[in-house]
């Protein structure tokens, strides 16, 4: 960075990456030394490498309610979406998946002409359409457990049961990257065939996810070669960032529960905070908007998000008056440019535009602080009366 | 000052980041994303604000975008069709630099707490006799951008600076060089930034708005040629009129979009004494004799006198394409400017 921020740092961008966790980073060093061996060879050196994979391979298996073998570690949480989506369809098949999926999903879907189900005002699957396009030719269905920029959950018993009923053939894929932290989704998602996941969310490294293949389920192979990873996908298994989404999945699962309470407090704390100088922000599927009645099912949002909408700002304005003040949060999803790109996630929630275009995803982790808090809550409500002054 | 320069990724903002620093001011580097379509080039595409976010971390300061992409269809993009399908010849730099780069980021900036907007545009900014600035010509005149510029408001040009305008291209490259940035021979910019060169003009104003064949008739009306689509022809064109060869060279002397009708005559037909301005600014006070005026990006200056919104020209000109900018001079100081509109051929 190119200034210093005297008066302190919060990170509250908790759903976009996480900082490492220290048995993570000593279990990557560890590996990239110990594991250097290619982990398909056949002497001790690549023996030590794949007891580390495989090591790895259990405890993410243990942490999603898997077999080892169901477990395809691939290069991100991207990969393995596209793996899921793309591995699933065969000629003359057809795909789904809901409106507020992340891009690692809805693009894949759209690539195939397949079908974006809409979702209601809470960000919940609209299952008449789901219905509807049920044939005996539906390859897969793709539901986020958690979304990335709303932090709504979406169960999904529901959806196997309309599948079940109506595309009995039909997989259910779900991209839990979001959940993970915040839900055991060896429970949440047991209904699903196929669940994504990506390390840098918890406290793993970058450029590792993992994809549950439920046996049964057979996917197409998407990345071509020796085939490492049971035919599924090929590529010489990064070590060390397996070694480390391993421990990074076993410590998640371990401290979840402490975690999910201590974070629901500083979230409910910023909410409240936030909302007591600005009355009017939106709590986005929480507070109705644009006329709509009072929900009449309150919905569950994991644990660290906070996802606000403020009336009457821009988003990208309120995001650099909080960089400069060393408040790191981000609003909808980023485009390769690094530009904010308005979000689709609450324009198929039924978000008037304008007030989408002030959306502020405040999210938290498992390593947030009341400092974090405190710091937000001197720097955010500020900000936006600044901004609301300069516009007046 | 705290100030927000409007970074491309070119090597002339990039300097003018640089120049900022020099001077001792605060800076924050911005790149405004404004065009999501394809595009191989101009200021938007993702390497460019690679090469902008480098620049900026190379002489150390923050770097950000902007998204005006929704802004930048609306105020250049759609007035740019519309002007196209109305038989206009529009500049849209123009239309962006007044709605985008300056009113937009400058009400951003405000907004944020800055004193002003940089940019690496080849301008400079002089003092009028009333002590307000005015833009004049820049030191480079083959690079000067003072017509793309000249309808800022003099309000507006009390918060903005153009460090660039005193150098030569020559030496903006050398001090780029000497900085260690990786811009420093990176090409200039050319022609419209959200026209790939892999799509033409046709194909990207197809997509936009109907194209309607005309006729391309002579001085007495006679039908000489055909054309596929009448929103394309400009003033003085040419080429691609379909007229049989080897005839004497006819120029376009006027665009008739409702009628249907492309009117050609000799050079000299296109002479005129005047050219009627619409959307006239003056940048302090109106004035009449003694101008001279620039109809083109790049054109030549010529004598003129206004009088109400006629510029007349001291001697006949080409006549102007309606949709173009006219920019009044007071020797090198922009004084004013307006749109020509169609004249009665």
């Amino acid at each position: 960075m190119g200034t210093t921020r005297e008066s302190g740092e919060a990170y509250l961008d908790w759903a976009a990456s996480t900082p490492m966790r220290a048995e993570a980073v000593e279990a990557m060093v560890a590996a990239a030394h110990a594991g250097f061996g290619n982990p398909t060879g056949a002497h001790h050196a690549a023996r030590v490498a794949r007891r580390i994979v495989d090591d790895a391979r259990d405890q993410v298996a243990d942490a999603l309610g898997a077999a080892p073998s169901e477990v395809i570690f691939c290069g991100s949480g991207t990969e393995a979406d596209n793996l899921a989506i793309f591995g699933a369809r065969r000629p003359g098949d057809h795909v789904a998946c809901s409106a507020v999926e992340h891009h690692g999903v809805l693009h894949p879907v759209e690539h195939l002409d397949g079908t974006v189900i809409g979702v209601d005002a809470q960000g919940q699957l609209n299952l008449e359409q789901l219905a509807a396009i049920c044939d005996d030719q539906l390859a897969v269905v793709s539901v986020m457990a958690a979304n990335n920029e709303t932090g709504v959950i979406q169960p999904l018993e529901p959806i196997r049961a309309v599948l079940d009923e109506h595309a009995p053939q039909a997989l259910l894929h779900t991209d839990a990257v979001q959940a993970f932290p915040w839900l055991d989704v060896a429970t949440h998602a047991a209904a699903a065939d196929l669940i994504t996941i990506s390390g840098h969310k918890f406290g793993g490294p970058k450029g590792v996810g993992a994809l549950v293949v439920r046996s049964g389920a057979t996917l197409t192979p998407q990345v071509l070669g020796g085939g490492q990873e049971f035919e599924m996908r090929s590529g010489t298994h990064n070590v060390a960032g397996i070694a480390a989404l391993g421990v990074a999945v076993a410590a998640m699962a371990a401290e979840r529960h402490a975690v999910v309470g201590r974070v629901a407090a500083l979230r409910d704390r910023l909410v409240r905070g936030v909302r007591a100088i600005v009355p009017d922000v939106i709590e986005s599927a929480i507070d109705p908007v644009g006329g709509q009645q009072a929900f009449a099912r309150p919905i569950t949002k994991v644990a660290g998000s906070a996802h606000l909408c403020f009336p009457g700002i821009e988003s990208e304005a309120l995001l650099f008056l909080l960089e400069r003040a060393g408040i790191y949060a981000s609003a909808a999803s980023s485009c390769a440019s690094g530009a904010q790109d308005p979000s689709h996630v609450l324009a198929a929630m039924g978000y008037p535009r304008e007030l989408a275009a002030g959306s502020l995803r405040l999210s938290l982790g498992y390593g947030s602080t009341d400092g974090d808090v405190d710091r937000a809550l001197a720097v955010i409500p500020d900000a936006v009366l600044q901004l609301r002054a300069a516009a007046a | 000052m705290q100030v927000m320069v409007a970074m491309s990724g070119g090597v002339d903002s990039s300097v003018a980041a640089a120049l900022m620093i020099e001077a001792g001011h605060e800076v924050v580097g911005v790149t405004m994303k404004l065009w999501g379509g394809p595009s191989d080039k101009g200021c938007c595409s993702v390497s460019d604000v690679l090469d902008a976010r480098r620049a900026a971390d190379l002489i150390g300061v923050d770097h950000h975008v902007f998204n005006f992409g929704e802004d930048f269809e609306r105020d250049v993009i759609a007035p740019y069709v519309a002007d196209h399908a109305a038989g206009r010849t529009p500049n849209p730099c123009i239309e962006c630099n007044r709605s985008i780069k300056f009113a937009r980021l400058l009400e951003r900036a405000d907004a944020l707490g800055f004193d002003a907007v940089v940019t690496g545009h080849h301008a400079r900014l002089v003092r009028a006799a009333d002590g307000t600035r005015r833009i004049a010509r820049a030191v480079d005149m083959a690079k000067d951008q003072s017509y793309v510029l000249h309808m800022l408001p003099a309000a507006d040009l009390e918060r903005v600076e153009f460090p660039i305008g005193t150098l030569e291209k020559t030496e903006v490259r050398q001090m780029a060089a000497d900085l260690g940035m990786r811009v420093a021979n990176k090409p200039d910019s050319q022609d419209v930034c959200f026209i790939a060169s892999t799509t033409s003009r046709d194909e990207f104003l197809g997509k936009r708005t109907a194209l309607t064949p005309a006729s391309v008739v002579d001085a007495d009306g006679t039908e000489v040629g055909r054309v596929e689509a009448v929103e394309m022809i400009t003033i003085g064109q040419r080429k691609g009129l379909g007229l049989a060869g080897g005839s004497p060279a006819r120029y376009v002397n006027d665009v008739d979009v409702e009628g249907q009708r492309v009117t050609i005559g000799t050079r000299a037909d296109l002479l005129t004494d005047a050219v009627t301005l619409d959307k006239m600014v003056w940048i302090g006070d109106a004035l009449g004799e003694g101008l001279v005026a620039q109809t083109s990006a790049h054109g030549r200056v010529r004598p003129a006198t206004v009088v109400g919104d006629q510029v007349i020209w001291q001697s006949p000109q080409q006549r102007v394409a309606p949709g173009q900018t006219v920019v009044l001079y007071d020797g090198d100081v922009v004084v004013g400017g307006g749109i020509a509109v169609r004249s009665a051929s």
